[in-house]
């Protein structure tokens, strides 16, 4: 997955990686203890540092700790932070801080059918890079007049030129031919009227790359009947989060698409519709794909193919096996006999050379 | 059955509850809040008046818009003369490319004139400047339309991936995303204004439970993102929870955007009915258009306290395959058969109902959109002979 050619070169001690873990909420301890299960079962270079961010606290010190441990690493692997709906709104989503503060402004997923996986759908690949700083996201809310709140949506052009250089060089990188910029820029004129015009003048550096717009009810329409003729998209913030929910839908749910969030510095990789899953905690019913394919492009991003592609082919040979198949895909496995098959499935590829790694 | 019976005419039982604000009182719901509210409540029970009839003729303004919308009202304009409906039309043209307001103004007086409308959507030029407002939003807000809804059901005849889907959604229309309120204080940096108030939040809510209620409908979910905009979604879902509390005998819950999107897409049949925000609303609406079978088949209307104006549910103007021969008029006749219902013309909207699913369920009548390769006047004169031979029978 495109690597940032600015990003500097991760650090290396010894041979050894760092990378920050954040838990999170719900689901995301049990399925990151997994993915450490698994890295020390495969004996993957990497050390974890253990964030732990308590979502009831109000202070911000955790928060402060866990932006400065990603600094210090470079590279982080997370779980979703919960929201408390009943904290007064001075209080911002904790993944949103960390995002913002980061500077992770592109959001990048790759939707595509699994084999083995039965979707109404066949045959989705698509590529969806979201701004993910602004746009509806900024948290500026407030209420002049008691019973009439505004809130602003913000679009910048230095930003939106730079989500859309992102994508294009992401579809350049990846062979891709055709990126749809989503919008609704008849109704908001200034506002996605600017990020279409930035996306335009970005197109223009990419003449091998056809590039069209769409607007986003549309865009959704398309997507539920015939999503086999988007290639890459992209789009601000909030059509984001809904375009890549309903993307994840077609190729069979939440619990399979890893998510990673690129800025100019720092990675943080996380499953793409960012769900806690609250009511299935430690039930040891969780889909762990998401969260394991999530860690490849983590390592993907170390510069450690081998064992990343090492990890990913077991982990799509476990996904075709349907009788392992977890509830959300419809079947009655557990997460642990998902992880021990894709152990099993490395283990019977045998030792690994000097070559492979 | 496609009974989308007039949203707003309530049956006799709840007439001496809500009041016809002649007089009477209000509903519990409003008494309590109303003493707690500052504004004055003067959408509590006020129905839109029954509809004017001179000599038994109704007359409904018609905005034929731009793309498919001119030849598909043809149709139901020959469909409607064929059928004998009292329904006399006073066509008002709005030249999108213009400047000028003055045409969609004529079109909002007409519509205040006869009280009901038909309309095609007008499209929006881009090129133009960001003063140019979106003419269907300037009539929307005009006319204060606040309630848009959509019945999405499954038609039989028609192959889609998910089978019996049944969800309404409940659309704030006038406010939100849509305010067209943005300005570039600074070169490079655009502020777009999104605004929620109590006052329309608590107005939807009540329509959506209310319509809930009428229909038998079991469950309301409303529809938010208030995890990241905490004060106005987080405003209109407090507002909904209000107005639920005067609901017991309909579930409430609530669901993030993304969320639901997803839900719709792999389990559709969860939703019962689904109240939201105008950007929101757009979205899951055409999500939902897509999962029964695309644009040409869905209807909407578009409510508000005096004025009712019927549409396409998707509101495309289909400029590419406009004059072609090839649109699917579904949606456009289904349209006015609400807009017969609402003119308490139910033996009308039902014969023309009727015959639209009969002709749905012949598969070579089709057209390209649901797969087939039907032409447009292949439809409409298959809904004209079932018309014909259902009138024979009676």
């Amino acid at each position: 997955y495109p690597p940032l050619t600015t990003i500097p070169p991760p650090a290396k001690y010894g041979g050894r990686h760092t990378v920050t873990l954040i838990p999170g909420d719900g689901i995301g301890p049990e399925l990151l203890t997994h993915v450490r299960e698994l890295f020390r079962f495969c004996c993957v270079p990497v050390d974890f540092e253990i964030v732990s961010i308590d979502s009831k606290s109000t202070s911000d010190d955790d928060m402060n700790n866990a932006i400065t441990a990603i600094r210090r690493n470079g590279v982080a692997l997370k779980g979703n932070i919960e929201t408390n709906h009943n904290l007064p709104p001075s209080h911002i989503s904790r993944n949103n801080i960390l995002r913002t503060s980061l500077d992770l402004y592109a959001n990048v997923i790759h939707c595509q059918t699994l084999p083995g996986v039965r979707t109404r759908h066949r045959d989705v690949d698509i590529i969806i890079i979201r701004e993910n700083t602004e746009g509806e996201y900024s948290s500026l809310e407030h209420e002049n007049v008691p019973g009439v709140v505004e809130c602003l949506k913000i679009i910048t052009r230095k930003k939106s030129l730079r989500i859309a250089e992102y994508a294009f060089n992401a579809a350049r990188q990846n062979g891709r031919r055709r990126v749809t910029a989503v919008h609704k820029a008849n109704i908001m004129k200034l506002g996605d009227g600017l990020f279409l015009q930035c996306c335009k003048e970005v197109a223009a550096g990419y003449p091998e790359i056809t590039f069209d717009s769409m607007i986003v009810d549309n865009t959704t329409m398309q997507l539920v009947s015939k999503p086999q003729q988007f290639d890459v998209m992209v789009m601000p913030n909030l059509y984001g989060s809904v375009i890549s929910n309903v993307c994840a839908g077609l190729v069979g749910g939440p619990g399979l698409v890893p998510g990673a969030n690129y800025g100019k510095d720092y990675a943080v990789f996380e499953t793409a519709t960012r769900n806690t899953g609250k009511s299935i905690a430690n039930k040891n019913i969780a889909n762990p794909t998401a969260t394991l394919l999530a860690s490849c492009l983590m390592l993907d991003h170390l510069r450690l193919h081998g064992y990343a592609s090492m990890i990913r082919k077991a982990i799509l040979a476990t996904v075709s096996e349907t009788r392992l198949h977890t509830a959300d895909l419809g079947g009655q496995g557990t997460t642990s006999e998902v992880v021990q098959s894709v152990m099993r499935e490395i283990e019977s590829k045998g030792p690994r050379t000097s070559e492979q790694i | 059955m496609a009974a989308s019976s007039a949203a707003l005419s309530l049956p006799k039982v709840f007439r001496p509850v809500l009041g016809l604000g002649r007089s009477g009182n209000p509903a519990k719901v409003w008494a309590a809040a109303a003493s707690c509210r500052r504004e004055k409540s003067t959408f509590v029970g006020r129905i839109i008046p029954p509809p004017a009839k001179y000599g038994g003729r109704h007359t409904v303004t018609l905005i034929p818009g731009d793309g498919i919308g001119p030849e598909l009202l043809n149709h139901v304009r020959e469909l409607f003369r064929f059928s004998c409906v009292p329904v006399d039309f006073e066509v008002v043209n709005v030249n999108s490319s213009v400047a000028t307001e003055d045409d969609i103004h004529n079109a909002i007086t007409a519509i205040r004139r006869n009280g009901v409308a038909l309309k095609g959507n007008i499209e929006t030029n881009h090129n133009m400047p960001p003063s140019h407002k979106s003419r269907n939003n300037l009539l929307r807000t005009s006319l204060d339309l606040f309630a848009n809804m959509m019945h999405c059901q499954s038609l039989p005849g028609v192959q889609t991936r998910h089978k019996n889907i049944d969800i309404i959604i409940i659309r704030e229309n006038t406010e939100g995303e849509y305010s067209s309120l943005e300005h570039e204080s600074v070169s490079g940096v655009v502020e777009s204004l999104k605004i929620i108030t109590r006052y329309n939040s608590l107005r939807i809510a009540d329509y959506a439970f209310r319509l809930a209620r009428e229909k038998g409908r079991r469950r309301v979910t409303a529809v938010h993102k208030a995890n990241i905009m905490k004060l106005a979604d987080g405003l209109f879902l407090q507002c909904c929870k209000e107005v639920a509390s005067g609901y017991p005998d309909i579930q409430f819950d609530s669901m993030i955007v993304d969320n639901t999107t997803m839900q719709l897409v792999s389990k559709p049949h969860q939703f019962d009915v689904m109240v939201m925000p105008n950007l929101y609303g757009n979205v899951v609406s055409n999500v939902c258009a897509g999962l029964v079978g695309g644009p040409g088949l869905v209807p909407g209307a578009n409510y508000g306290t005096n004025y009712a104006v019927f549409e396409t549910a998707t509101r495309n103007t289909g400029k590419s395959i406009a004059d072609k021969n090839i649109a699917n008029p579904t949606a456009m006749l289904l349209a006015s058969c609400l807009m017969l219902d609402h003119l308490r013309l139910h033996d009308y909207a039902n014969m023309i109902r009727g015959a639209v699913l009969t002709t749905m369920n012949e598969t070579r009548l089709h057209t390209a959109d649901i797969g087939g390769q039907g032409t447009t006047s292949e439809v409409v004169q298959s809904v004209m002979k079932n018309i014909q031979s259902g009138r024979c029978k009676n």
